[in-house]
């Protein structure tokens, strides 16, 4: 059976008693939960809604309801291309295409040696630095084909 | 015009509260909170002439004075630090390099509205933004600002980050609210307002970052100093408006309220790169109306864009040039609101999704006779029956691309193809 981390466990009951309520705590906890196993499964769903408090039928709801839980495994790197229209404007069609091309994947799919996963999403919220490019937590703005294609070779050899 | 909410931003590195109370930093907060009434804030708020930077320019005085006075336990006040709309990047300016504004900011709202736990949304991309505020939540806390007995008063007064997960309708209020309390981002009805019965099922102020950042200001100089800036009397202050697209230095600019769409284009963002025509402007965030180049001399205010058809909104400019096509850019945006919409409301929902089939045949050079008409009515029975501004947000815009370039629709329509990228 899963089981959270003692600092993750130490997280979720600081939570606890910052909010009025033990439903407020599901989102973040998700966030918590993401961190400690890397995706949200069926399991971690069920086991979320233990630590919780809530019916492991909430959880389901809310985690397919956002799209940031990923419900599927991703890989090391989740590499999401910003495709909405300032970027798009900037030339983002032509960074997936390099990113498809260099990675040897379509969007929504992962590597196989399990290092990249490739995803387009909706506006990032850097609009005038686009295209831009999220990978795990840091974005990379104003990308060129070149500069992307250099970002994936370094992560490559970290 | 002075800056105020991007003042120093640049070199002082204003995230440390040190160097952001070296110039002059919770001397606001300490003043309200010291020595103003509760009446007395709310009342110079109101003189200020303070609209909401989110997009609908409600009156923030105003939102705050109606929280019932009487009410017996917790209100909340909860900042909007969602930036979804597509073409807005204002916010984060404040968030990642300003962020103590901020803080000081809700710290008055909190005292004005009866608060003493106050949340920040924001979105969940952002996770330097959010470990930027956490960090400088510990500091206002050392300080004294934020706690039990804030500036040695009896008052308490707490902030937490709340970070959302993907979703776009969570910078609805109600959406906001819901997904505070581990809900989907479904947004309420209304009646009753969130002001009544809001996050906790309890009275709730829900306002933007910039507008709470504007705050601190007002009770420094006074509400009457503030409401001397921008288009007096009904759109005041500074507006951070962020510019994109194709122009030479896309950024954001604080500027007085109402400065022009063309001086913001030309002047200030450099003008369109490469020299090319504007074909077409978003004026405000993807949902408001788009404008031609004859209309750029509109001021940039919430009641000028109004009266020419479009929305200040977040006053996020996306300039497209000359070699746009506006059947393609449509279509970007219609599959992004065909992915957002929540799902509650049949118009939003189908909606969305049937004008986005239609925009990709029209593009794909499949468009069929009475696509147009078709596109039309879609969105009109879109408008006005759904329970938030999402479903409206999407048929605004595509009444805005149909009006100002139906030429172009039809030419795609009738010659089979797209006129711009299939020559």
């Amino acid at each position: 059976m899963i089981q959270f981390s003692q600092s993750a466990k130490d997280k979720v009951e600081a939570l606890k008693r910052t909010y009025p309520t033990k439903d407020a705590c599901l989102l973040p906890v998700l966030h918590i939960a993401q961190k400690e196993f890397g995706y949200i499964s069926p399991e971690v769903m069920e086991y979320v809604a233990g630590v919780i408090g809530v019916s492991p039928a909430r959880v389901y709801g809310v985690a397919t309801f956002y799209t940031m839980y990923n419900k599927k495994p991703v890989g090391k790197y989740h590499v999401q291309v910003c495709t909405n229209i300032s970027c798009h404007l900037e030339g983002s069609a032509k960074i997936v295409d390099t990113l498809k091309s260099v990675l040897g994947i379509e969007e929504g799919q992962t590597t196989k040696d399990n290092m990249f996963t490739l995803a387009t999403v909706e506006c990032l919220g850097a609009c005038g630095f686009g295209p831009v490019v999220q990978i795990n937590d840091d974005y990379y703005e104003q990308c060129t084909e070149q500069k992307v294609k250099e970002i994936i070779e370094g992560l490559r050899k970290k | 015009m002075e800056q105020i909410l991007l003042k120093n931003v640049e070199g002082a590195k204003l995230a440390d509260i040190n160097n952001y109370t070296a110039v002059g930093g919770y001397e606001s907060a300490k003043k309200a909170i010291t020595s103003m009434t509760i009446a007395q804030i709310i009342d110079e708020v109101k003189k200020s002439g303070l609209r909401g930077r989110g997009g609908a320019g409600f009156p923030a005085g105003m939102k705050w004075d109606f929280v019932p006075k009487d009410f017996k336990g917790p209100r909340y006040l909860c900042c909007n630090a969602d930036e979804g709309e597509p073409g807005t990047f204002k916010d984060r300016e404040i968030l990642e390099k300003n962020p103590h504004l901020l803080i000081e900011g809700m710290i008055i709202a909190s005292y004005a509205i009866g608060a003493e736990l106050s949340f920040i949304y924001i979105r969940g991309e952002f996770v330097k933004a959010a470990n930027t505020l956490e960090s400088a939540l510990d500091q206002a806390r050392k300080q004294g600002f934020l706690g039990e007995r804030i500036f040695g008063t009896d008052k308490k007064i707490d902030i937490v980050v709340h970070r959302g997960a993907g979703a776009y309708i969570c910078g609805e209020e109600t959406a906001l609210i819901e997904s505070i309390e581990g809900e989907r981002g479904n947004p309420r009805v209304r009646p009753p307002f969130p002001a009544v019965v809001g996050v906790f099922s309890k009275p709730t102020v829900v306002n933007n970052v910039e507008t709470l950042a504007a705050v601190p200001s007002i009770i420094k100089n006074s509400g009457q100093w503030y409401a001397a800036i921008g288009v007096p009397p009904k759109n005041t202050g500074s507006k951070l408006y962020a510019v994109s697209g194709h122009v030479n230095k896309p950024g954001v600019y604080e500027l007085p309220m109402g400065t022009t769409l063309k001086d913001l284009i030309y002047n200030y963002a450099g003008g369109i790169k490469g020299n090319k025509k504007l074909k077409g402007v978003i004026p405000g965030g993807s949902s408001t109306p788009v404008l031609l180049p004859e209309e750029i001399g509109v001021s940039m205010d919430f009641d000028s864009l109004a009266k020419a058809g479009s929305m200040l909104g977040s006053a996020a400019v996306i300039v497209m040039d000359e070699d746009v096509c506006t059947v393609e850019e449509s279509l970007r945006l219609s599959e992004f609101y065909a992915h957002e919409s929540c799902g509650q409301c049949t118009p939003c929902r189908e909606g969305t999704v049937w004008m986005t089939k239609i925009l990709d045949r029209i593009e794909q050079g499949k468009g069929e006779q009475g696509d147009i008409e078709l596109l039309e009515r879609v969105s009109a029975n879109i408008m006005g029956n759904t329970l938030c501004p999402l479903g409206d947000a999407a048929a605004m815009m595509m009444l805005g691309f149909l009006k100002k370039f139906k030429d172009e629709f039809a030419l795609h329509i009738k010659s089979g193809r797209c006129p711009i990228h299939k020559k």
